[in-house]
């Protein structure tokens, strides 16, 4: 007999007030009890709406049905089957506007909790399971993969479940990508991203860091001199935007990626750390998605007097996960919403111009703004209110208004067409690209957008790859 | 690991090391940079290529001991390693179709300076160099200057070698005596190149400023590099010295903008070096 309760088991947390203060994970996870509870709600639907709704279509029910068996290791290798990275996902997915939006259950009350439970079942294999991995015997055919976020470690992840010989190619020092520079460690913790490649590095998979491709090496010099049949670019989204407004060169302004990086990637929210970042005061965030939301709870833990979100639409068209909105709220994170950033004001004495003060930040002119008409895509346009203008003060302001990908690589690389945002030109089927051997996905291609839709684009050019190697060539865009 | 292949003290602020780094020194030019971080626990730093040598395959950086990092890297000797060593990253100076050119180096800027100025004498270009240290004791690459510039000025702050004062002085007698060259290319302290650029203004002669401000990852993620230029309407564009420079139109950098971002974490770099000083002392090193 299902479970008929109209909600989700709640997700244990730390206490607002206590993680508001530390970089420790918040949601604490399931336990068993809960898991099992949360299992009996799933109705087993024939038609698996869950599934299709899934961007790597994991079998839904048939790993909920094993955790209703208590057999957590099967429903673990029923999500392994679909994706590379289970604990990464239970955790970051946005499952809100993905299978649990199309679950049956959400239509009278809260739909399963998909997430929570996938995230139950890896956290559990990650604690019990034997992590021998089965390695299958080489092919003999080598892949270069470009980039180590969520859709190069799932494509070497699978590309090496069929044989081949894959090398990652990481910028930065560690693997990971934006799981390790972007997503702070209170939201997902860098042990599990280790974890991860650890299990990819078993496989076989070479991880070589500190190269830049475009810079170090290029594309070219993969497919030509070092051999390589196959190339998938995953590179991310690195580059990030600005607004344009006057003001965002002082001092105590920062993108979200810099901001971000500095705290997890180059450890500066330990207590005396070696790389510097601003702490303290009021922080002003100005964006609605995922990375405002980090940013702004990294902030706060960073030791800040106030943060306030500052975004032009209204709560309703927030971009972020809700459990992100809701966890920022608990812990403080004020949300000025319909408000739009003018300038940013710096300090200036105007009798000592050798003030160390002045260029630093002080406030941000902001405007109200009202919803109109809808666009072209249906979100209602925001509008400035006429003669609404105040000054938020402010000691930092981070701008997360998204990012667009990186240029080195397209610039070196030859035949590789980009379209008119930067963004790689690939076929949406197998993420070929018009450069016969090389494929692309991820942020590389659609610019920011989610962990699960860049894994998914990984697996989609992993099985090109496969197929084009396998004497297929007729697989360019 | 990159395995420190040679070091060598330059002067009590400076010193030279050559760094293993095969793929960095097959591709890296006069003008490019390198990123390194000295150990697992290390911040990252940008630092310019002074030379290479393809065949080693190893990279040759100079570097102020200014800083906690620094510190750090300074104590380190031949044989032992560093932990990460990215590059070659950012553009290559422009050098292409240059005939008369003169070069404008302020302290370890020199040693930025010199390959441009190797180059340049490998290419048939007559160079004049100014180079300028605010000591004798602390001049560097006297003699390789020498080797590659028809005729090289050498001046101190205090006049304890060379000339007294700075490089301006003779930049502005050229000038004023109708020297003219195909460019003036500048590297040294902000406000050392900033004052080059408006001796050069009048004349018109193109003027390329070496840009190195605070940096992270160098390939154009972090955006804490990002410079103010002037375009021809006057109007500000943003640009990243990581991925667009370290080289700049001196007529349009907004200079007074990046010195003053260039001491966001004044504090903070005091407290961080003041510290690493104490614990090297500690340790009686």
């Amino acid at each position: 007999m299902p479970n008929m309760s109209l909600n989700k088991n709640p997700m244990p947390t730390q206490e607002p007030g206590l993680r508001a203060h530390n970089f420790d994970e918040v949601a604490l996870g399931y336990t068993e009890a809960a898991a099992l509870d949360e299992a009996m709600r799933c109705l087993n639907c024939k038609h698996m709406p869950c599934v299709d709704a899934c961007p790597v279509n994991i079998r839904i029910p048939a790993f909920i049905e094993k955790i209703r068996e208590c057999d957590f290791e099967g429903a673990y290798q029923i999500i392994r089957e679909a994706s590379s990275l289970p604990a990464v996902c239970g955790r970051v997915c946005p499952q809100e506007t993905q299978c649990e939006s199309k679950c049956v259950r959400g239509i009278k009350g809260e739909p399963v909790g998909i997430g929570r439970l996938e995230r139950f079942v890896a956290d559990w294999h990650n604690a019990h399971a034997d992590s021998v991995l089965c390695v299958p015997p080489k092919n003999g055919h080598k892949v270069a993969v470009v980039g180590s976020g969520p859709s190069g470690l799932t494509c070497a992840g699978d590309l090496a479940m069929r044989g081949y010989e894959v090398t990652v190619f990481e910028a930065l020092h560690v693997a990971g990508g934006v799981l390790v520079y972007g997503i702070p460690e209170f939201r997902l913790p860098k042990s599990i991203v280790a974890k991860e490649v650890e299990n990819l590095r078993a496989m076989g998979v070479k991880i070589e860091t500190n190269i830049v491709i475009g810079k170090t090496l290029t594309v070219d010099e993969l497919i030509g001199a070092l051999g390589f049949e196959a190339v998938f670019i995953g590179s991310g989204a690195g580059l990030p935007s600005f607004m344009g407004i006057p003001g965002e060169s002082l001092k105590g302004v920062y993108s979200a990626n810099e901001f971000l990086t500095r705290s997890n990637l180059m450890k500066a929210y330990k207590e005396d750390p070696v790389t510097p970042i601003m702490k303290g005061g009021r922080v002003a965030v100005v964006g609605g998605g995922n990375v405002a939301m980090d940013a702004a709870r990294t902030a706060l833990r960073l030791g800040a007097e106030k943060v306030s979100i500052v975004y032009r639409r209204s709560m309703a068209e927030l971009p972020a996960r809700r459990e992100e909105v809701a966890h920022a709220q608990e812990e403080g994170v004020e949300f000025l919403v319909l408000n739009n950033p003018v300038e940013i004001l710096g300090y200036n004495n105007p009798d000592d111009r050798r003030d160390p003060q002045n260029g630093f930040v002080v406030g941000m002119r902001c405007v109200r703004m009202e919803l109109g008409e809808p666009d072209a895509r249906g979100r209602r346009r925001p509008e400035e209110i006429p003669g609404s203008e105040y000054v938020l003060d402010a000691d930092t302001v981070i701008m997360s208004i998204g990012t667009s990908p990186n240029p080195l690589i397209k610039s070196t690389t030859s035949g590789l067409a980009v379209n008119e945002r930067g963004g790689i030109i690939v076929n949406e089927e197998t993420g070929a690209t018009t450069r016969e051997g090389v494929y692309a996905g991820g942020d590389a291609v659609t610019g920011a957008a989610t962990v699960i839709s860049a894994m998914g684009a990984g697996k989609t050019a992993a099985r090109a790859i496969d197929a084009y190697l396998r004497g297929n060539r007729s697989t360019v865009l | 690991m990159y395995k420190i292949l040679k070091k060598e003290v330059l002067n009590p602020t400076v010193t030279l090391m050559d760094i293993e780094a095969p793929l960095v020194a097959r591709k890296a030019q006069p003008g490019q940079f390198i990123i390194l971080r000295v150990d697992e626990e290390g911040e990252c730093i940008p630092l310019t290529v002074v030379g290479y040598d393809r065949e080693a395959g190893s990279v040759r950086i100079i570097f102020q001991v200014v800083g906690a990092t620094t510190v750090k890297l300074n104590q380190k000797h031949a044989g032992d390693s560093v932990c990460d060593f990215v590059g070659p990253l950012g553009m290559p100076t422009k050098l292409e179709g240059l005939k008369r050119v003169c070069i404008v180096g302020g302290g370890v800027g020199c040693a930025i300076a010199y390959p441009i100025a190797q180059k340049l004498y490998e290419m048939g270009c007559e160079v004049t160099s100014i180079i300028g240290f605010r000591s004798r004791d602390l001049l560097i690459l006297e003699e390789e200057f020498r080797a590659v510039s028809k005729t090289l000025y050498v001046m101190t702050d205090d006049g304890s070698y060379g000339r007294e004062g700075n490089v301006c002085v003779p930049l502005n007698e050229m000038l004023a005596s109708g020297e003219r060259f195909d460019e003036i290319i500048t590297i040294g302290p902000l406000v050392m190149m900033k004052f080059v650029v408006a001796a050069a203004r009048p004349t018109g002669i193109p003027c390329t400023v070496s840009m190195n401000p605070i940096m992270i990852d160098g390939t154009g993620m972090c955006g804490g590099c990002r410079l103010t230029l002037r375009d021809a309407d006057g109007k500000p564009v943003t640009r990243f010295a990581c991925v667009d420079g370290p080289d700049f139109d001196g007529y349009a950098v907004d200079f007074d903008e990046a010195m003053s971002r260039s001491a966001m974490y004044r504090d903070f770099e005091r407290h961080a070096y003041e510290k690493t000083c104490n614990l090297f002392r500690a340790e009686g090193i």
